[in-house]
């Protein structure tokens, strides 16, 4: 009796300490943890196949949880003046990315910098660019135009891993900031 | 007879594997000659290359150059966002012209852009004859 109660309490022990050193240092803690990032993501990593193809092959791809539903709706049927540029893709691509980045988008995501947005989002006709976004307005507010837009090797807020190293990971964390040619950037 | 199988399903795997440009182009070419077009010249292509074309979004002069440059072995950066831009040339990037559908998307998408209209067949086919070359 004595022996089974020692037996279990030992099955107990193995089973929390399993669990604790599972939860604490995940594979996905690790990877983190290797690239220096701090905290969690603040944004679902952008992972389906044809996204990251058709839209990361031309500039980088923007998370889903980045923009409403809405937002992604309007832009995808606009691909024919994107910004200045044609980004028209075949009509069964065109389907997929839009079912994908709609089903991801900031209305349904939970994750930190998607819930900001939704709620910084006070008008009946949400943004299509995300650098619109209220939050994402507040967010640079301090950072003086020469480091960006007088910057040849950074341009526009729009090119977010120039300048947020951990970007492609969906982690955007001021200390992992490095602009280029000038440095971190703490405010 | 299966030594047989095995030697073509490598022979299939490894043409598979390894998508000639040659091919791809010489289809797109059958598909625009069957719309009509008489012959290609890779001179027009290069002519057609440098032409500019003022679009009226912008009120900006481009041609494919703009972009693209006229030394096709090299990476370039697109001249609005300065996104990278792998070079065009086969004999250096081996995946250019080896895909149809990349290859349609991006004259549909370029065209537009630059000339302000779809390219024909006759313009698509001098395009390839020009960049098959470099």
């Amino acid at each position: 009796m004595k022996n089974r109660n020692v037996l279990w309490i030992a099955l107990l022990g193995a089973t929390l300490t399993a669990g604790l050193a599972g939860s604490a240092w995940s594979d996905d803690d690790y990877r983190k943890f290797k690239k220096g990032m701090r905290g969690g993501p603040d944004v679902a990593k952008a992972e389906n196949p044809a996204y990251v193809k058709e839209c990361g092959s031309c500039h980088f791809a923007y998370q889903p949880g980045f923009l409403p539903s809405e937002s992604w709706i309007k832009l995808m049927a606009g691909l024919a003046d994107h910004f200045g540029d044609n980004a028209e893709l075949a009509p069964e691509d065109q389907k997929s990315i839009t079912d994908y980045l709609t089903a991801n988008s900031a209305d349904k995501s939970g994750q930190k910098a998607a819930v900001k947005i939704m709620k910084s989002i006070k008008t009946s006709q949400p943004p299509l660019r995300i650098t619109q976004t209220p939050y994402f307005v507040h967010e640079h507010r301090e950072i003086p135009l020469k480091l960006y837009k007088d910057n040849p090797k950074v341009k526009s807020l729009s090119h977010c891993n120039r300048c947020h190293v951990n970007a492609g990971e969906g982690s955007f964390n001021e200390h992992e900031v490095n602009i280029p040619g000038v440095g971190r950037w703490e405010d | 007879m299966k030594g047989l199988s095995v030697l073509a399903a490598v022979l299939i795997f490894a043409g598979g594997a390894a998508p000639s440009f040659a091919g791809v182009v010489d289809d797109l070419l059958v598909g625009y000659k069957a719309l009509g077009v008489a012959d290609f010249s890779a001179a027009r292509g290069k002519e057609m290359w440098t032409k500019e074309f003022k679009s009226a979004k912008t009120g900006k002069t481009i041609s494919c150059a703009t972009c693209h440059t006229t030394d096709l072995k090299q990476a370039s950066k697109h001249a609005e966002t300065g996104e990278a831009i792998e070079p065009l040339a086969p004999s250096v990037n081996p995946k250019r012209l080896a895909d149809p559908k990349f290859v349609e998307k991006w004259f549909g998408r370029n065209c537009k852009q630059t000339l302000g209209r779809e390219c024909t067949a006759q313009e698509k086919g001098d395009f390839l004859m020009f960049m098959r070359a470099w």
